[in-house]
């Protein structure tokens, strides 16, 4: 029986501030000042920089100057490629999301607002790295000018797919540019960073590792396995939350309630974590550079956390309107990156507008010419790998039982005429 | 070949199964400097049951330690070490408690090279004891093997005597998929016949040839059924713990029973399997494990699908019942040779 004197319990369930029949509000974002925020040395301890996560680490200001100690005062040709590898990425994105329109493919996830983060890590890191990404990190492979064809072939699961069929679309693997085997998994293999650089570090070699999570991904076990991990063995890594403030539709308050920043989750573990404006190229390469500093000098993990906004739908299954309002990624209090990095360029002196919409049109022309190539091979369905590689690579040498229903599926094939 | 390495190679001790495990790890850490052995309790300690015991002393801090308390993070790490190229070869305390790595081993291990199309794989050895008889209850004794037979990707195995035990887990360090080594752990001191009142054996006076084992590198390849009796009435499966169960067994029906310790059951020796079968006519599946769902369901479809011609008796399970395991009721649970000298009996007399 419930006992009168005492208060009733209430079930809190966390809301976002915003919903389709309600005005955009982003009053809990708070941006801070652009170069205000201090960069300790990377050997300090992990103890004096506790202050960290609870500011917002920003290079780029509000006139695109880009200011303050965390600058990584890159040369304008760097800039370029970054920004290039940026406007590809979205390029490629706008166009093989028609794709999945048209039918041409199953499946595809757009990237748009985080570009900035993934251009500019793979830029910034050494060749060997290991990335350990999420789907939403293709601006990786741009950057190093993973072949645009390739990777459409993978995206129409056709005859030249480089996984051979055995995947889905986007959920890429690139050994040769170190790019780790993703899957739709969350968060697994934010502990395989961890592995991967423990055994670099007991090799005692120069490589470091680097993984992604999602804010909702933070929730996983595998998050917190990896975080115990990484700071007992003090493994040469870098960990990322990509904060884009979406899990689909639900808001990043499930994970982070009463808006805790991600990047404070490290100070339990005992290691440094930093909040970084993720739509910031410069910020993102800043705070790259110095986690991977002291990852390469034995001082051991640092988590960043990426604070961006997912521009677009979670994938082409998603519908936003559905439970955000419609023009909430225009109101994103820290703008778009590309934009940002453009301006950037433009206020330095080294691009204009005549440069940048010709650096879009070769762009597009040569996603075009990608797409069409990969299209006369065949999209979805209409042509495949060898059916033999679908018994590939489950072991490094087939069993009786793959070998048995390889000759069952090729003799009914066989019998069908195909 | 010089006259020390011939010797190791040819050199054997009596050891039981902890000492034979263990001299398997410490051959393949001297051997290869990308083994390396980590887990709880595993470093400094030597492992609960002691079967990494002088290994960190030995071969450094850095090839054997300790780790936090995270199944997940344990086998996740050693899959990204792998991937690296290192062979791990993380020990998880007991099989009850591999569940939270079940994830990493299902969706990540397991699928690697399949979804990498070969560019990543990882070759990780699980150790991890298995199974009762030890009153260790619901959380020290399941029988899990199922669970990873099932998942395409995994090598199963399963040793019952020290020989296989060593030169199988040597060939699963040296194997280039993922492997679950189940180590049958009412087996680690000695043979054990299902008879928790006779007299306890230990493996240095049980008179096996099994618990004379090389001191040196070896290998038993997995994936080759042994054949522990030869017999004409009747075959009958079984692996880890059951195998010395079976022979009380047949012993007790007093039966000239065929007895097949599979040794792995991923992969499964479905030659040796099928030809005795075809031979005897007749066959019985034991494994402690509970029954519905269990390995010996596959067992009895594949002897079905493959010797139905030849079969004189419907094919007969004995297994563990169908609960979690009952800690006071150990022995009324435990499939032991009474159970199975029926199930024979019933086959044999099938007509």
């Amino acid at each position: 029986m419930t006992k009168s004197n005492l208060p009733r319990l209430e079930l809190h369930i966390p809301e976002p501030p915003a919903r389709p029949d309600t005005e955009v509000s982003f009053t809990h974002v708070n941006r801070g000042e652009a170069g205000a925020v201090r960069r300790p040395d990377i050997a300090e301890h992990e103890s004096n920089m506790r202050d960290l996560p609870y500011e917002l680490i920003r290079v780029l200001d509000d006139d695109d100057k880009a200011v303050g100690p965390w600058d990584p005062k890159l040369s304008p040709e760097t800039l370029i490629k970054g920004l290039r590898a940026m406007v590809l990425t979205r390029m490629f994105d706008e166009r093989l999301f028609r794709a999945h329109r048209q039918g041409k493919t199953s499946f595809y996830m757009k990237s748009t607002g985080e570009e900035a983060i993934a251009a500019a890590q793979s830029l910034a890191l050494d060749k060997g790295d290991m990335f350990f990404p999420t789907y939403r990190a293709s601006a990786w492979l741009h950057a190093r000018n993973y072949p645009l064809t390739t990777m459409c072939n993978q995206i129409f699961s056709n005859a030249e797919d480089p996984l051979a069929g055995k995947q889905l679309p986007i959920l890429y693997s690139a050994r040769d540019y170190d790019f780790y085997s993703i899957s739709g998994n969350l968060g697994v293999r934010f502990v395989h960073a961890v592995g991967w650089a423990m055994a670099s570090a007991y090799k005692n070699d120069t490589k470091i590792s680097l993984a992604y999570v999602g804010d909702g991904t933070t929730a996983e076990g595998d998050f917190h396995e990896a975080m115990t991990f990484a700071a007992a063995y003090r493994a040469p890594t870098i960990l990322c939350v990509t904060n884009n403030q979406y899990a689909i539709s639900s808001f990043a308050g499930f994970a982070a309630p009463e808006r805790l920043p991600f990047a404070a989750k490290a100070l339990a573990y005992g290691f440094p974590g930093l909040k970084v404006d993720g739509n910031d190229f410069l910020a993102v390469w800043g705070a790259t550079q110095w986690a991977a500093e002291r990852a390469r000098t034995n001082n051991g993990p640092t988590l960043i956390e990426f604070y961006t906004y997912r521009a677009e739908g979670h994938s082409t299954s998603d519908d936003p309107s559905a439970y955000r309002p419609k023009d909430e990624a225009k109101h994103w209090p820290l703008g778009d990156p590309v934009e940002r990095l453009k301006d950037h360029l433009i206020a330095l002196g080294a691009w204009d507008e005549e440069r940048h919409a010709a650096l879009e049109a070769e762009l597009k022309e040569k996603v075009k010419v990608a797409v069409k190539e990969a299209e006369a091979i065949g999209t979805l369905g209409q042509s495949k790998p060898p059916i033999e590689e679908m018994f590939e690579d489950v072991f490094a040498e087939k069993d009786w039982r793959l070998k048995e229903q390889l000759r069952e599926l090729k003799h009914r094939r066989a019998g069908e005429g195909a | 070949m010089t006259e020390t390495q011939n010797q190791t190679m040819t050199e054997t001790k009596r050891m039981n199964m902890i000492q034979a495990l263990n001299s398997a790890l410490d051959v393949k850490m001297s051997q290869d400097e990308d083994v390396l052995v980590f887990g709880e309790d595993v470093g400094y300690f030597g492992g609960v049951f002691r079967v990494t015991e002088g290994l960190q002393a030995k071969h450094g801090l850095k090839r054997c330690f300790d780790a936090p308390l995270t199944e997940g993070g344990i086998i996740g790490s050693a899959i990204g070490m792998a991937a690296y190229g290192l062979k791990p070869v993380p020990e998880i305390q007991f099989a009850d408690y591999i569940l939270p790595a079940y994830d990493q081993l299902v969706s990540e291990a397991a699928r690697l090279r399949y979804r990498s199309n070969g560019e990543f794989c990882s070759p990780v050895t699980v150790r991890t004891p298995y199974g009762g008889g030890i009153f260790g209850g619901q959380t020290h004794s399941q029988s899990p093997e199922a669970l990873f037979a099932h998942v395409t990707g995994l090598k199963t195995v399963i040793p019952s005597n020290p020989y296989d035990a060593k030169g199988m887990l040597i060939a699963s360090i040296e194997c280039e998929d993922p492997v679950i080594f189940l180590e049958p752990k009412r087996l680690y001191n000695g043979p054990f016949y299902g008879r928790p009142d006779d007299e306890l054996k230990t493996w240095a006076n049980s008179g096996l040839a099994t618990a004379d084992v090389p001191v040196g590198h070896y290998e038993v390849p997995l994936g080759r059924a042994s054949l522990v009796r030869e017999g004409s009435e009747v075959t009958v499966l079984a692996y880890g713990t059951m195998v010395h169960v079976a022979e009380a067994g047949i012993a007790d029906a007093g039966v000239d029973a065929e007895l097949l310790d599979l040794r792995s059951i991923v992969p499964l020796d479905i030659d040796a399997i099928t030809a005795s079968v075809r031979k005897t006519g007749r066959c019985v599946i034991l494994h402690e494990a509970t029954r519905f769902g269990g390995f010996g369901g596959e067992l009895s479809a594949l002897v079905q699908e493959r010797c139905f011609d030849y079969l004189r008796a419907p094919i007969e399970r004995v297994a563990g019942y169908d609960m979690p395991y009952p800690h006071a009721f150990e022995w009324d649970y435990f499939p032991g040779p009474i159970r199975l000298a029926e199930a024979i009996k019933k086959a044999v007399e099938y007509r």
